[in-house]
């Protein structure tokens, strides 16, 4: 079998197999290995496993960099909000700032730390930081859905829920297309606990519970953020029906777990103060 | 003298006890619940037959694979159910009732997680669950708003902790990656009581304070079994066994 011939049959179609293999040095290091071991009938299928794994790869460390900058999308969101409104005069009142000050300072540290993951780590590009209109009028192209954001403290807590709570679903949401790369699927799932300590305190702030119920009414801000809570009603995980595990309510049963969003969900609610 | 601090808990599995705290009611009034108790409780702890070493309760090997961590997850959840079940059966003085309704809802959610994890490992895994656990709580005074607010903060940040190095743990395929997404369900309501436990505790940024989330990098504390059991042992009388879990 002349493997040469086949990386330069390959390499016709895509002049960076070298790349890809080279990248792959530890699984090419384990063909020789398999060279001296195995009869040279098998040789054919290892080196099919180190082709899988080298272009294998390459579309699982596209997927997971795609998704850090959706995540990274949704922290520039939330970094932005909060520092526009530590900065307006008089929208948080006093003895509420240092709780925003604490998140912004969480949601900062995510825009630097995804931005140096997905450039450094992943050696991808990190998405520009969106033009962002938190009134929802898409830079005056609409009405304004919000048009109190940071006038209204009331308006302003509102939207704090809801980037918080659609951020813990949308993390959630990810974690499976992550599990190529477990260094990142660490970091996501240490940054979606802390969107969820977040959700919980702004809604402790807004008189809600920190947990969900059912679908929460709507949401922190009906018929502009319904999308936020679609679906949190669930009770049935990985098959069994809520009866099937407990004789609590199907209330209770909600409280209990959170549920994913997918990202388009994630984009539409998004995509309304993004321009 | 630890002896006699735990008299229903050498007889009954962790579940049970939670489910009939009226036992350990009385037993509370028969020494005289109160301020006097913490002492007792304080000088009961530091017996070493106190410490999980008693060789009556045995070990408990967690098992590998998906359902090995599975199991890993239902030790945990019992030991949070079986807490809050006595937080609220025995209510510290001066609970307040936004106090009493927040543990019991938190109570009920690690209820909840507890019955449904037994669920799955026994349709998945028939004969592979682990058994009920035998609770540990003589280091808590559950008269004292402190020691039980901060003991559940212990457990809250332990669990979100735990959950998240378990992520990496499963299978990346099948099962494996349904279990990722129900770990995920989980860990989110376990960082929200966190949160709002915190909260009651203070200071005004406990909920998600710098000594839980990093400040470069705004990252939640991730701990491995490894790390995590020894941490929960103590309030736990069968000796958990981790060993062959994935790493």
């Amino acid at each position: 079998m002349n493997l040469f011939k086949i990386i330069e049959d390959i390499e016709k179609f895509d002049p960076e197999v070298h790349n890809r293999l080279d990248s792959r040095r530890a699984a090419f290091k384990s063909l020789a290995g398999f060279g001296k071991k195995v009869a040279a009938a098998s040789v054919p299928l290892a080196f099919g496993s180190v082709l899988n794994k080298a272009y294998g790869q390459t579309n699982d460390a596209q997927k997971v960099i795609d998704t850090l900058n959706f995540a990274l999308t949704l922290e520039y969101l939330e970094d932005e909000f909060y520092k526009k409104g530590i900065m307006t005069a008089g929208l948080i009142p006093a003895a509420d700032l240092q709780i925003f000050q604490q998140i912004g300072k969480h949601e900062t540290a995510h825009v630097a730390f995804l931005t140096t993951v997905i450039r450094d780590t992943l050696k991808g590009t990190p998405v520009a930081k969106p033009n962002v209109d938190y009134t929802g009028s898409k830079n005056g192209t609409r009405p304004a859905l919000l048009p109190t954001v940071f006038s209204d403290y009331a308006t302003f807590k509102a939207l704090a829920q809801a980037f918080e709570d659609t951020g813990v679903r949308a993390y959630k949401g990810q974690a499976t297309n992550l599990v190529s790369n477990n260094v990142v699927l660490d970091a996501a799932l240490r940054i979606h606990s802390v969107e969820a300590r977040h959700a919980a305190e702004i809604r402790r702030l807004n008189g809600k519970k920190p947990w969900i119920e059912g679908n929460d009414m709507g949401g922190p801000a009906p018929g502009i953020t319904n999308g936020i809570y679609a679906g949190e009603e669930n009770t049935t995980h990985a098959g069994f029906t809520r009866a099937q595990y407990t004789t609590m309510s199907d209330a209770a049963a909600t409280r209990a777990f959170d549920e994913p969003l997918t990202k388009e969900a994630v984009l539409e609610i998004a995509g309304n103060f993004i321009y | 003298m630890s002896k006699i601090i735990n008299p229903h808990e050498n007889e009954e599995g962790l579940i049970k006890s939670a489910s009939n705290p009226i036992q350990r009611r009385s037993f509370l009034k028969y020494t005289g619940a109160g301020a006097a108790l913490s002492t007792l409780f304080l000088i009961g702890c530091k017996d070493d037959d106190d410490l999980g070493l008693d060789n009556n309760f045995g070990g408990v090997n967690l098992g590998s694979g998906d359902i090995g961590i599975l199991n890993y997850a239902y030790a945990l959840e019992q030991l949070e159910s079986a807490f809050y079940t006595q937080v609220i059966a025995t209510k510290f003085s001066g609970m307040t009732a936004m106090e009493t309704e927040i543990l019991t809802e938190i109570r009920d959610n690690e209820t909840i997680h507890r019955e449904f994890l037994k669920a799955a490992i026994n349709a998945k895994a028939p004969g592979k669950i682990i058994r009920d656990l035998t609770p540990q709580f003589s280091t808590i005074n559950f008269m004292d708003r402190d020691s039980v607010l901060t003991t559940a903060k212990t457990f809250e940040d332990i669990g979100v902790s735990a959950y998240n190095g378990a992520g990496k743990l499963f299978t990346d395929t099948g099962l494996g990656l349904d279990l990722l997404v129900i770990g995920g369900k989980i860990v989110s309501v376990e960082a929200r009581h966190a949160a709002m436990i915190r909260q009651l505790l203070g200071p005004i940024t406990a909920f998600a304070g710098d000594d839980i989330v990093s400040t470069d990098k705004g990252l939640d504390v991730i701990r491995m079994p490894a790390e995590v059991l020894p941490l929960v042992q103590p309030f736990i009388k069968e000796i958990i066994n981790g060993s062959n879990l994935p790493k």
